[in-house]
C-alpha cells in the first residue's frame, strides 16, 4: 500500500511543536501551535465544551441519561417507586398473580407484590455495576500506562499478567472465585468481602477478572499516542516521563476509557444477572433481577410477567449505559464532526 | 517476523502457567470433601479413603500438587476425575460442541456484522445507518440470559422453526444458540466496520484517491475498506478466542453439552481435575488465536512494527 499514514501528517512549515489536524482542536498541543487561543487550560476546556455542546444535541444521550437517572434515584430511594408495598410482607394467596390496576406488576410465587421486589432489585445491580467499573478501571489504567509508556520489560511483564487474566473467561473465573470464596482462607482468616456472598464479592470477581480490557485499551491508546509528533515534540522540548504521560497521552487516550467505563456498567450489570443465574451470585433474601429471571423461568408458560418484567427492567437499565456511552463516544471524536 | 513468532510462542508457556495455577490455587479451595462426596451416604473405610487421598495427590500442600499436575499435563496427561474417567476423553467429547457453536456464531458475526457494517458506514445518517444503530444498541443491551430466553420461548417454544434445546439435530440445532453467542460481538462488528469505515473515508488518501478520478468503487474497496477492516478483523480473530470460553450462559440455556457447562458441571461436583484442564484448554486457544490476531495486524497494517 503507497498511502501515507493516516492522521499524522508532519506539517514542517509551522515554526513550534508540528501537530495534526485532530489534535489541534483537543488537547494536549501548546499554546504556540494555535496562536488564537490563549491557554492551555481553556483549550481544554473546549474540547469537553464542544463534546458537551454535541451532546446535547442527541436524542441517544438523553434516553440513556433519563433511563440512568430513573433507576440511580430508584436505587437510592426504592421507597418512591414501590408504591407503599413492602417488598418483605408477602402472602401465598397472591402467589403468581398477574399485574392489575391495583399491583402493576402482579404477584411472584410467593406472593409478594412484584414491583416492589424488582425496584428493590436496582440497589445491587448499579451497586455492583459502579463499583466494578471504577475497581476495573483503577487497575486497568494505572497498569495500561505503565506498560504502555515505558514498553521493554515493563510491558513484557505487565502484559505477561494481563494475558494470564485476560485468556481466562470471565464468567468461568467469576463462577470458580464466587464458588470457592465463601470457604476460602488466607493464613486461616476468611477473605474480607469474598466471603460475604454479596454485591461486593461479585463486584470483585467481575474486577478481578475484568480489568484486562480496560489496560489494553489503554496501553494501546499509549502506544499509539506515545510514536505521535507531538509527543516527540514535548519530549524535545525536556517533559519528563510522568509529565508526558499525565498531560500529554492520557489526556487523548480517555475518551475511549470513558466510552468503554459507561458501557461496561451495562455489561457488569448483566454480568451479574448471569452469575446469579448459575447460581453463585446474589441469594435470597437478597433481591436481584438475575434471581428474579432465574426464579421465574419454570413458570414462564403459567405466569409470563415473572420472567419478562425483571427481563425488561434489567435490559431497559444495561441500555441506559449502552446509549450514553454511544452517544458519549460520538461527542468525544472530533473526527465524527463534519 | 519469525522471531517474534517464536518469542511470542516462548512467551505463552508462562501465560499458561500463571492461568492454571491461578485457577488451580482457585479449586485447591473449593469447598468440602470429594472423596467423602464421592462415598456417598456409605462411609469408606479410613484406610481406602487414605488410598484414594494419596492417588489424587490431596494430601499434599498446593504447590506440589500443581507440580505434579503439570508435570503429567507435560506428558499429555491430563489426569483423571474422582471417578477414574480420563480428563481428556471430557474434553474429546465436549470440545467439538463448543467449536461448532463457536464456528457458527463466527460465520454470522461475519456476514451480518461486517455487512451491516459497510452498508451503514457508506451512507451516514441514512435510514438503514439508523437502523443498525438502534438494533446494535438493542443487541448490545439485551443480556444474553434474556436474550437466550426471549428467542428459545419465541422461535423454539411458539414458531417452533428451531429445536428448542439439545444439540440432537446437528448443525441445525446450533443456529439459534450460534445466533445468541454472537449477538453482542455481532453489534460490536458491526459498528466497528461502521465507525472504521466512516473514519478512512475521511482520510487524505481517500480523497486523493477521488481526486485522481478513481471510480467510487474502486475507492471504497481499495482504499478503505481494506484499511478500515484491520481492527474488524484483528476484533473477530480475538473473539474465536474468547467464545470458545464464553458459552456457558448459552450452553446453560440451550441445554447444550459443551466445554462451558463441563466447567460449570464440574466446579459443582468439585471435579477439579476437569475444571483445571479445561480452562487450561481454552486458555492455550485464546493466547493462540491472539497471537495469530497479533502477527495478521503487522501484515496487514504496515504502520505497525516488531522491532
Amino acid at each position: 500500500m503507497s498511502e501515507p499514514s493516516t492522521s499524522q501528517r508532519r506539517r514542517p512549515d509551522e515554526g513550534g511543536e508540528p501537530h495534526d489536524r485532530e489534535e489541534d482542536r483537543g488537547v494536549g498541543t501548546t499554546a504556540l501551535a494555535s496562536p488564537d487561543v490563549d491557554g492551555v487550560d481553556e483549550r481544554q476546556a473546549s474540547l469537553w465544551g464542544d463534546a458537551w455542546a454535541e451532546l446535547r444535541r442527541k436524542p441517544f444521550f438523553w434516553i440513556g441519561g433519563v433511563l440512568a437517572v430513573f433507576f440511580l434515584v430508584m436505587a437510592l430511594f426504592p421507597a418512591l417507586f414501590a408504591r407503599g408495598a413492602d417488598p418483605r410482607a408477602c402472602s401465598l394467596a397472591n402467589s403468581s398473580q398477574p399485574p392489575s390496576g391495583a399491583h402493576w406488576f402482579g404477584f411472584d410465587q410467593l406472593g409478594c407484590d412484584y414491583q416492589a421486589q424488582v425496584v428493590y432489585g436496582a440497589r445491587n445491580s448499579l451497586q455492583i455495576g459502579f463499583t466494578g467499573v471504577i475497581g476495573l478501571l483503577v487497575v486497568g489504567v494505572v497498569v495500561g500506562a505503565l506498560a504502555g509508556y515505558f514498553g521493554g520489560w515493563v510491558d513484557s511483564l505487565l502484559a505477561r499478567i494481563t494475558d494470564v487474566f485476560y485468556a481466562l473467561p470471565l464468567i468461568l473465573g467469576a463462577l470458580i472465585l464466587l464458588r470457592v470464596g465463601p470457604e476460602a482462607r488466607i493464613f486461616g482468616q476468611p477473605v474480607p468481602i469474598i466471603s460475604e456472598r454479596g454485591p461486593g464479592a461479585i463486584a470483585l470477581a467481575l474486577v478481578f477478572f475484568g480489568w484486562m480490557t480496560a489496560m489494553r485499551l489503554v496501553r494501546s491508546q499509549v502506544i499509539a499516542i506515545k510514536s505521535s509528533d507531538y509527543v516527540a515534540a514535548a519530549r524535545a522540548l525536556g517533559a519528563g516521563p510522568m509529565r508526558i504521560l499525565v498531560r500529554h497521552i492520557l489526556p487523548n487516550a480517555v475518551a475511549p476509557v470513558i466510552v468503554y467505563a459507561t458501557i461496561t456498567v451495562g455489561a457488569l450489570i448483566a454480568a451479574e444477572a448471569a452469575l446469579t443465574y448459575l447460581g453463585v451470585g446474589l441469594q435470597r433474601p437478597n433481591f436481584s433481577w438475575g434471581l428474579q429471571i432465574s426464579d421465574g423461568q419454570n413458570l414462564l408458560r403459567t405466569a409470563p410477567h415473572l420472567v419478562l418484567i425483571p427481563s425488561a427492567v434489567l435490559s431497559l437499565t444495561v441500555m441506559a449505559f449502552v446509549m450514553m456511552g454511544d452517544a458519549l463516544r460520538d461527542a468525544l471524536d472530533p473526527r465524527q464532526r463534519s | 517476523m519469525g522471531r517474534y513468532v517464536a518469542r511470542r510462542l516462548l512467551l505463552t508457556i508462562p501465560v499458561l502457567i500463571g492461568a492454571s495455577f491461578l485457577i488451580f490455587a482457585m479449586v485447591y479451595a473449593l469447598p468440602g470433601d470429594p472423596i467423602r462426596a464421592l462415598a456417598g451416604d456409605r462411609p469408606l473405610p479410613a484406610a481406602v479413603q487414605a488410598a484414594l487421598r494419596a492417588e489424587y495427590n490431596l494430601d499434599d500442600p498446593l504447590l506440589v500438587q500443581y507440580g505434579k499436575y503439570v508435570l503429567g499435563l507435560v506428558q499429555g496427561d491430563f489426569g483423571t476425575d474422582f471417578s477414574g474417567r480420563p480428563v481428556l476423553q471430557t474434553i474429546s467429547e465436549r470440545l467439538p460442541v463448543t467449536a461448532t457453536l463457536t464456528g457458527v456464531a463466527i460465520v454470522f458475526e461475519i456476514i451480518i456484522g461486517i455487512a451491516a457494517g459497510v452498508l451503514a458506514g457508506l451512507r451516514r445518517g441514512s435510514f438503514f445507518d439508523n437502523l443498525v444503530l438502534v438494533t446494535t444498541t438493542l443487541l448490545v443491551s439485551i443480556p444474553v440470559l434474556v436474550l437466550g430466553f426471549v428467542s428459545q420461548y419465541v422461535f423454539g417454544v411458539r414458531l417452533g422453526v428451531v429445536p428448542v434445546a439439545g444439540i440432537s439435530e446437528g448443525l441445525y440445532s446450533y443456529l439459534l444458540p450460534g445466533l445468541i453467542l454472537a449477538a453482542i460481538s455481532l453489534a460490536y462488528v458491526a459498528r466497528l466496520t461502521r465507525t472504521s469505515l466512516a473514519d478512512s473515508l475521511r482520510a487524505d488518501y481517500v480523497r486523493t484517491a477521488r481526486a485522481k478520478g478513481l471510480d467510487r468503487r474502486t475507492v471504497v474497496v481499495r482504499h478503505t475498506l481494506r484499511n478500515s477492516l484491520i481492527p474488524v478483523v484483528t476484533f473477530i480473530g480475538a473473539d474465536i478466542g474468547s467464545l470458545l470460553g464464553g458459552a456457558i450462559i448459552t450452553e446453560s440455556v440451550f441445554n447444550i453439552p459443551g466445554l462451558g457447562r463441563a466447567v460449570f458441571e464440574s466446579v459443582q461436583r468439585q471435579e477439579g481435575a476437569v475444571v483445571v484442564g479445561v480452562i487450561t484448554l481454552l486458555v492455550f486457544f485464546f493466547i493462540f488465536f491472539n497471537l495469530v490476531v497479533d502477527v495478521l495486524y503487522a501484515v496487514l497494517d504496515p504502520r505497525i512494527r516488531y522491532e
